[in-house]
């Protein structure tokens, strides 16, 4: 075997412009991958990151119904304190959660006793929010990076618009289920950037302000916004959870509850789905560049070498020996072109970190982009460039190891 | 017993909608350790035959038995092995595999046909490069030797498989009057070191009269047989 390569590697320096020109589509090809996919996948990362531990969690548990209805937040569709502790028993008893924060959702009317307008509304508790969506304190603007009661957490925008800024009294007005109307005065705690995503531009009140202005007879939640250990066994945790709350069932024998993850709560799931998409195109073309350029070079190889096979197979090299020299050839082209990639598109990489990038998502700004490329994108594109290399030298090769050898002689 | 044993032997090539003749029922039979020329000029049917003899083509019609074996049944992998066992070439462009150094040239057949030990297979080469006279020149490349010297090389890798045959088709051809000597001189002396029977074909008259026996061919068929002994005329 040993022999082969050796073979096969001086064969291919015997045309070194052709074969680094070869091996430098190749490189391109890879180098294009690694760099589409580090900063692809850095922004898509990056992306998820800001919605769900900003806002939305990884996850979120509703009363059955509820997101159907999420855009009115229906306050009829609270979970109700019984409910509440069964599903804190089983988040409890979830090793791989690491924080949760019921949350009480609706909107209401915002005053600064000059003029009013509209407003969404969370009440949290602070320290379990904090917990669950662990970027909601980079939002704050200004203030003191909490959530105290009698105080509201008021979005930038709306912060602007009716003019209010730390310390400023304000009126929240709302309807309960009942519809009964309530207001209650908050100090302004804090500003709070706005995110993108559902609740990018919700305010913050504490939960017990906010049971207090719909006049919670019994401690009732919205929803339950959850956070996993791992990101990663979101959809493996999504369907155990499921499979643990599908056993609640209401008086009507319907289930009491319902899950959700990030990617159904927010149409940026969207967006990461298209990047996938378009990362899957682009490793495409690099099959399709690594299987048009060996072909073509070991196709000429072939031709060019006719004679030289007539010989070989006239003194009896068998001919599954002649296939494996050429497919040794392409093999080597691979190995080369996705080593030559490797190092240069990691080089690439490395130095887009350094010039520390920065971009812009919605209304955040000055975003720093972080490319990476794990290991096993490195060896998983390594790995098709080679496959694709074989199997792209596979028709040539097993053209020359049919060829008879007395025509291949007569060859000029 | 006869190494090689042909019964007439035909062969027809369909060019288009002609059919052409380049064997007409030849029919001889040659002994181990023989120095044989076949004669003939162009499109008398040497090359196709010394084809048939080499199992790299296949006769239309007859018998052809080389070394005990029945070449015209054997398929395209069987030919391959027979060739690499029992046959050894020598073409008259060198045909030496560029891309491998004079010693690796030689030592090819062993490596790559078949499968030799590397101690066994460095003292066959060792052994042929000092007899073809080449081991001064082992390390160069086939473009950095001249013509007598690859055929030289061609020479000793024919003969490094110690095969029972070797046929060389036209080997002095591109080779000016004193080197295509010397390289006959070399087959000759190879023949007597290694007991092969070597059959070459030529219509060089000088280059002829080395063969020991003269086998002359016209039009696809055989038109006489000499034995010369090989005094030359040179």
């Amino acid at each position: 075997m040993g022999n082969l390569f050796k073979i096969a590697i001086r064969n291919l320096l015997r045309y070194k412009r052709r074969t680094m020109l070869t091996a430098s589509l190749i490189t391109v090809g890879v180098v294009f991958v690694l760099v589409f996919i580090s900063v692809s996948g850095s922004f898509k990362n990056m992306m998820i990151g800001q919605i769900t531990d900003s806002m939305l969690g990884h996850m979120q548990v509703h009363r059955k119904g509820y997101v159907a209805s999420i855009e009115n937040l229906p306050l009829t569709l609270n979970l109700k304190p019984e409910e509440i502790t069964r599903l804190e028993d089983v988040l409890n008893s979830q090793s791989g959660v690491e924080a949760y924060s019921p949350r009480i959702k609706f909107g209401g009317g915002f005053s600064n006793f000059a003029e009013t307008t509209n407003i969404r509304l969370n009440g949290v508790f602070p320290e379990k929010e904090f917990r669950t969506v662990p970027l909601l304190y980079s939002r704050f603007i200004s203030g003191e990076k909490d959530i105290k009661k009698g105080e509201i957490i008021v979005p930038e925008l709306l912060a602007k618009g009716m003019n209010v800024s730390i310390g400023d009294m304000v009126v929240v007005v709302a309807t309960n289920k009942d519809g009964s109307v309530n207001g209650k005065q908050f100090k302004v705690g804090g500003i709070l950037q706005s995110a993108v995503g559902p609740g990018g531009r919700d305010g913050y009140i504490h939960i017990e302000d906010a049971r207090e202005i719909l006049r919670m007879d019994e401690p009732e939640i919205s929803e339950v916004a959850v956070r996993l250990k791992d990101f990663g066994s979101l959809n493996r945790f999504n369907g155990k959870l499921m499979g643990l709350l599908s056993k609640d069932m209401n008086s009507q024998g319907k289930p009491v509850f319902e899950v959700h993850t990030w990617e159904t709560l927010s149409p940026f799931y969207n967006i990461a789905r298209m990047i996938d998409v378009m990362t899957f195109f682009i490793k495409l073309m690099l099959i399709a560049i690594v299987l048009i350029s060996i072909m073509n070079v070991m196709i000429m190889a072939v031709y060019e070498r006719i004679r030289e096979i007539g010989t070989i197979a006239a003194i009896g090299t068998l001919p599954g020996k002649i296939l494996s020299m050429f497919v040794i050839e392409g093999f080597c082209l691979g190995i080369a072109g996705a080593v030559i990639g490797n190092i240069v598109g990691v080089s690439i990489i490395i130095i887009l970190n350094l010039l520390k990038i920065t971009f812009n998502f919605g209304q955040q700004t000055g975003l720093l982009l972080v490319a990476k490329i794990t290991p096993s994108d490195l060896l998983f594109i390594s790995i098709t460039v080679i496959i694709v290399s074989v199997i792209a030298s596979l028709q040539p090769a097993f053209k020359a190891s049919r060829m008879e050898p007395i025509e291949a002689l007569r060859h000029v | 017993m006869s190494l090689i044993v042909a019964e007439n032997i035909q062969k027809y090539y369909q060019v288009g909608e002609i059919r052409v003749t380049a064997l007409k029922g030849v029919s001889f039979e040659i002994e181990p350790s023989s120095f044989v020329s076949f004669v003939g000029p162009s499109g008398s049917g040497k090359t196709t035959l010394l084809n048939l003899i080499g199992c790299l083509d296949k006769p239309t019609d007859g018998k052809l038995t080389v070394a005990d074996t029945d070449v015209l049944h054997l398929d395209r992998k069987q030919s391959a092995s027979f060739r690499g066992s029992n046959i050894g070439f020598i073409f008259q462009d060198f045909n030496l595999i560029p891309v491998l150094t004079v010693y690796e040239n030689i030592e090819y057949p062993l490596l790559m046909v078949q499968s030799v030990p590397a101690s066994e297979r460095n003292k066959r080469v060792n052994t042929l490069l000092d007899a073809v006279g080449m081991t001064d020149q082992k390390d160069k490349y086939p473009d950095q030797i001249s013509g007598g010297q690859k055929q030289r090389v061609a020479v000793a890798r024919a003969l490094v498989t110690n095969p029972k045959l070797v046929l060389a088709d036209e080997p002095t051809a591109n080779l000016d009057h004193k080197t295509a000597y010397m390289v006959i001189d070399l087959m000759k002396k190879m023949r007597d070191e290694f007991n092969t029977t070597f059959l070459f074909s030529t219509h060089d008259q000088k280059i002829v009269g080395e063969a020991e026996i003269i086998f002359t061919l016209e039009d696809g068929e055989l038109k006489g047989k000499d034995v010369t002994g090989g005094k030359g005329n040179g």
